[in-house]
């Protein structure tokens, strides 16, 4: 079994300037209906829970190795018991597969204006991505 | 078509340093664009032009340099153009 791991960090700033900027077209284009539903909804969006999920999505996108990221191919949402669940379909799921029985893992963390993420990616293959 | 998306960068891409000191095929990511912010300049971009990005040019390297972005919105325009 291999390990590969992506990590990213996000200045939650950024995030809540986004939305003031862009709003409801930001969330839509960036993050599934899950991810905005289970961090505050359209009416009160949260920039510090929506920041780590946008950097749990870059965070897999650099484990994956992958050329492109759609954001919705990768939706970050919270188990019952408010661990994070990381899914990954469409393109990025396929690549994944290639990597060989992929698992994925994914950690947030949000503090002091920053929110960071962790994703590991355990699988079969030995060789490249692509 | 370069100067506005000089202005998008410039309003959107959170520089380190001014854009006006950079050519058009500088590293936009170098010069301290988080991958967040180019997010904020794809979207900016979007309202600029009136297009949007399909998912196949979400990717790191469209979103490089002035001259990149570029070229993308042009492939964009033909492509809906067509």
């Amino acid at each position: 079994v291999s390990v590969r791991v992506g990590i990213d960090l996000v200045d939650v700033d950024q995030v809540a300037s986004a939305i003031a900027v862009h709003g409801d077209r930001y969330l839509r284009r960036v993050f599934t209906d899950g991810e905005i539903s289970d961090c505050g909804g359209y009416a009160e969006p949260r920039p510090d829970r929506l920041a780590a999920r946008f950097a749990a999505k870059e965070a897999a996108f650099k484990a994956l190795g992958a050329e492109t990221l759609p954001f919705h191919e990768i939706e970050v949402v919270s188990a019952p018991d408010g661990a994070p669940l990381l899914t990954l379909r469409g393109g990025l799921a396929r690549h994944a597969e290639r990597l060989g029985d992929p698992r994925v893992s994914v950690s947030l963390a949000h503090e002091a204006g920053l929110a960071a993420a962790i994703v590991a990616i355990t699988h079969t293959s030995q060789g490249g991505t692509r | 078509m370069t100067e506005e998306i000089r202005a998008v960068v410039r309003d959107h891409a959170r520089l380190a340093v001014d854009i006006d000191t950079l050519p058009d095929d500088a590293d936009l990511y170098r010069a301290g664009m988080t991958s967040h912010a180019s997010v904020n300049v794809m979207l900016a971009l979007e309202n600029a032009f009136d297009v949007e990005f399909p998912d196949h040019l979400l990717k790191r390297s469209v979103f490089e340099s002035v001259a990149s972005i570029r070229a993308a919105i042009e492939q964009v325009q033909a492509e809906a153009a067509a």
